[in-house]
């Protein structure tokens, strides 16, 4: 980024050179507030993550009975050592949050590094091959599709046993059809290209092709995918978490962490209030970031 | 015509012989033997085990097995459940019911906003109104649909005092099941109250559920708008001089509304997924939470049939929506 300052042409020449391809991305990518806002709150969710050692106040995990369903410091009864207030058993809200992002994210780009690198093998495998691997890949994919995600998931986690590692599995699973198709798509429609037949012509091997010649040219829709899918993989193992069978508690997992507080939904609004809340806005924060990125790197719908 | 139907037909066999494959092979990834699985913590004892191993077939290779499990499925015996010995398939029909009604009033919830909001976004592009529906509908598409719930009931049952917490009906009533719908059900019967307590306990579920395909169908319906406002035929029918309601309500909205009707199609996956939290949420007495019980008390039987049922009624809705799609959109049936 920082060799980005453009060279003013010595002579006037009759066209304008084209702007660095990264600047033209971000003139997009920044007209669309929503997508920026989306990424401002993503690096502070980072940030959040990395820090939490230095930012929470308090030990996620340590109890203190003494101390238990206190109210946030600006209702009564409330105070700033415990800003958001604690849960049933005197944890502190806030820093259990906070470690919470560095779960989260955990599990967001853990489960998709893991489908986009199946289903991106296996998408070109089907695009490629074409054929019987094609027919049987796209229709085991049409069948996990078929089924409803979160059931699929939450049959594959009751078979395996309940556990954050589990989880993380079945929710790549589940999301795993959406690379898959998109890869083929994109290596059906880079194969007929010309570039592709001349790299054949002057003999590169089939692994060549597939991964130095057609691969790059089909990130975009993929990075597309995986911002979505960022957003799909937390909201879905947090439903796990809710439901007991994802990161085990006293993990302070944001979904858990609902579940653990559900029984005192009735008694202390704030313990059920902010973990969602958390949820909620990395979600729609990863979502913002995706459309945004469909908008500034689709070149179907440039300027559209 | 009937050459579509039969390929569209034709092509969901493979799809249910795998769904089975997936219910079959899922169980034996349970750790340990599965008879000892089946019986649960009390144990068997070995002459037992040996007759019951015989009895399943568990001796046999491992696609006899298969095949056996296929032809008990084909028959409707999908086991029994190991808590109640019920008929796995009896249970999942009697409980089946409470979660179509949940699903159904979701989905017209999201209709009967969803579209008028989808609608009006799309005449009145990027106006306030435009980008107040477009971010509302991101955020219902990222709730976690389970939190929305709790603070539903934080809001409306606790704060307000409105709505009930869980459950279907007030625990005064008793309906005689005849449709298993129980806004019918109280309907027929001689209690008005009790259709208003049922009434009652629907809309919060009915909010939760219906929030994503609200969200969902909203901003399909106006990305539609917008791309059929944009046809020469809509230019051609406001230089004819109609007016605009009549452009908009019968010209655009028709052809905008096919593919909206496939997305409703398909947000029934999402609805079931979403009816395993709320019915959780609410203790609705549906088969979502049928399954989650299930998982819990380890109920292997219950959780496999259950899961292939679901399965098997999601695919069968797709199938309809593909036919009906085929019906409404001759293009799409000329073709395969």
């Amino acid at each position: 980024m920082t060799t980005e300052t453009m060279e003013a042409p010595a002579v006037a020449a009759p066209t304008a050179t084209p702007p660095h391809p990264l600047r033209e991305f971000w003139s997009y990518f920044s007209a669309n507030h929503g997508a920026v806002a989306g990424l401002v709150v993503i690096v502070v969710v980072v940030l959040v993550a990395l820090l939490a050692d230095v930012l929470a106040p308090h030990s996620p995990y340590i109890t203190d009975t003494t101390i238990a369903l206190k109210p946030p410091f600006w209702q009564e009864g409330g105070s700033l050592a415990y800003p958001l207030g604690t849960d049933p058993i005197g944890r502190d809200i806030l820093s259990r949050m906070i470690y919470g992002a560095r779960l989260s994210l955990l599990i967001g780009i853990v489960v998709v590094t893991i489908s986009i690198i199946i289903g991106t093998v296996l998408g070109l495998v089907a695009g490629f091959f074409r054929g019987l691997t094609e027919i049987f890949i796209m229709r085991l994919m049409d069948i996990v599709l078929t089924l409803p995600s979160l059931l699929l998931a939450i049959v594959i986690v009751a078979v395996l046993g309940p556990g954050l590692m589990n989880a993380m599995l079945a929710v790549a699973l589940v999301i795993l059809p959406h690379y898959v198709r998109l890869a083929r798509a994109a290596v059906i429609t880079e194969t007929s290209k010309e570039y592709v037949t001349a790299a054949r012509v002057s003999g590169a091997g089939t692994m060549r092709l597939m991964f130095r010649e057609v691969l790059p040219n089909c990130t975009a829709p993929l990075i597309v995918q995986a911002s979505l899918g960022i957003s799909t993989a937390i909201l879905d193992a947090a439903a796990l978490g809710f439901l007991g069978l994802g990161a085990q508690p006293p993990s302070p997992e944001w979904g858990t962490m609902l579940a653990d507080a559900r029984e005192f939904v009735l008694r202390a609004w704030w313990v059920v209030t902010f973990p969602g809340l958390a949820i909620l806005i990395t979600v729609l924060a990863f979502n913002l970031l995706g459309d945004g990125l469909r908008d500034a790197l689709d070149p179907k719908l440039k300027r559209s | 015509m009937l050459r579509f139907i039969f390929t569209r037909v034709s092509l969901i066999i493979p799809t249910f012989l795998g769904i089975t494959l997936l219910a079959f092979f899922l169980i034996r990834l349970v750790p340990g033997d599965p008879i000892e699985t089946l019986a649960g913590e009390r144990g068997i004892d070995p002459a037992r085990h040996e007759q019951l191993l015989k009895e399943y077939g568990l001796d046999r290779p491992i696609f006899v097995q298969y095949g056996i499990y296929l032809s008990r499925v084909l028959q409707g015996d999908l086991g029994k459940s190991m808590i109640t010995q019920e008929p796995v398939l009896n249970e999942f029909s009697s409980l089946f019911p409470a979660t179509v009604e949940l699903a159904l009033c979701a989905i017209l919830f999201a209709l009967v906003i969803g579209l008028p909001a989808g609608i009006i976004a799309a005449i009145r592009r990027n106006s306030i109104f435009d980008h107040g529906v477009m971010g509302i509908s991101l955020t219902g598409y990222s709730m976690p649909i389970f939190w929305w719930g709790l603070i539903l009931i934080l809001l409306f049952s606790v704060q307000f005092d409105l709505t009930p917490v869980s459950g279907r009906i007030d625990v005064l009533y008793y309906i005689e099941p005849v449709t298993g719908f129980l806004l019918i059900d109280t309907l027929l019967s001689d209690e008005p109250e009790a259709f208003w307590s049922a009434v009652n306990h629907l809309i919060l579920p009915t909010i939760v559920l219906g929030t994503v395909p609200l969200a969902v169908i909203a901003r399909m319906t106006r990305s539609a708008m917008l791309e059929v406002l944009g046809e020469d035929y809509i230019r051609t029918a406001k230089a004819k001089g109609l007016p605009r309601f009549r452009i908009i309500a019968l010209h655009a909205l028709r052809n905008a509304l096919i593919p909206v009707v496939t997305v409703i199609g398909l947000q029934v996956g999402v609805l079931f997924t979403g009816a395993i939290l709320t019915e959780t949420i609410f203790s609705w007495p549906g088969v979502g939470k049928w399954l989650i019980d299930a998982i819990f008390r380890r109920d292997y039987p219950v959780l496999q049939g259950g899961a292939l049922l679901l399965g098997v009624v999601v695919m069968s809705v797709n199938l309809l929506v593909d036919l009906a799609y085929g019906l409404i959109n001759p293009r799409i049936r000329h073709t395969r």
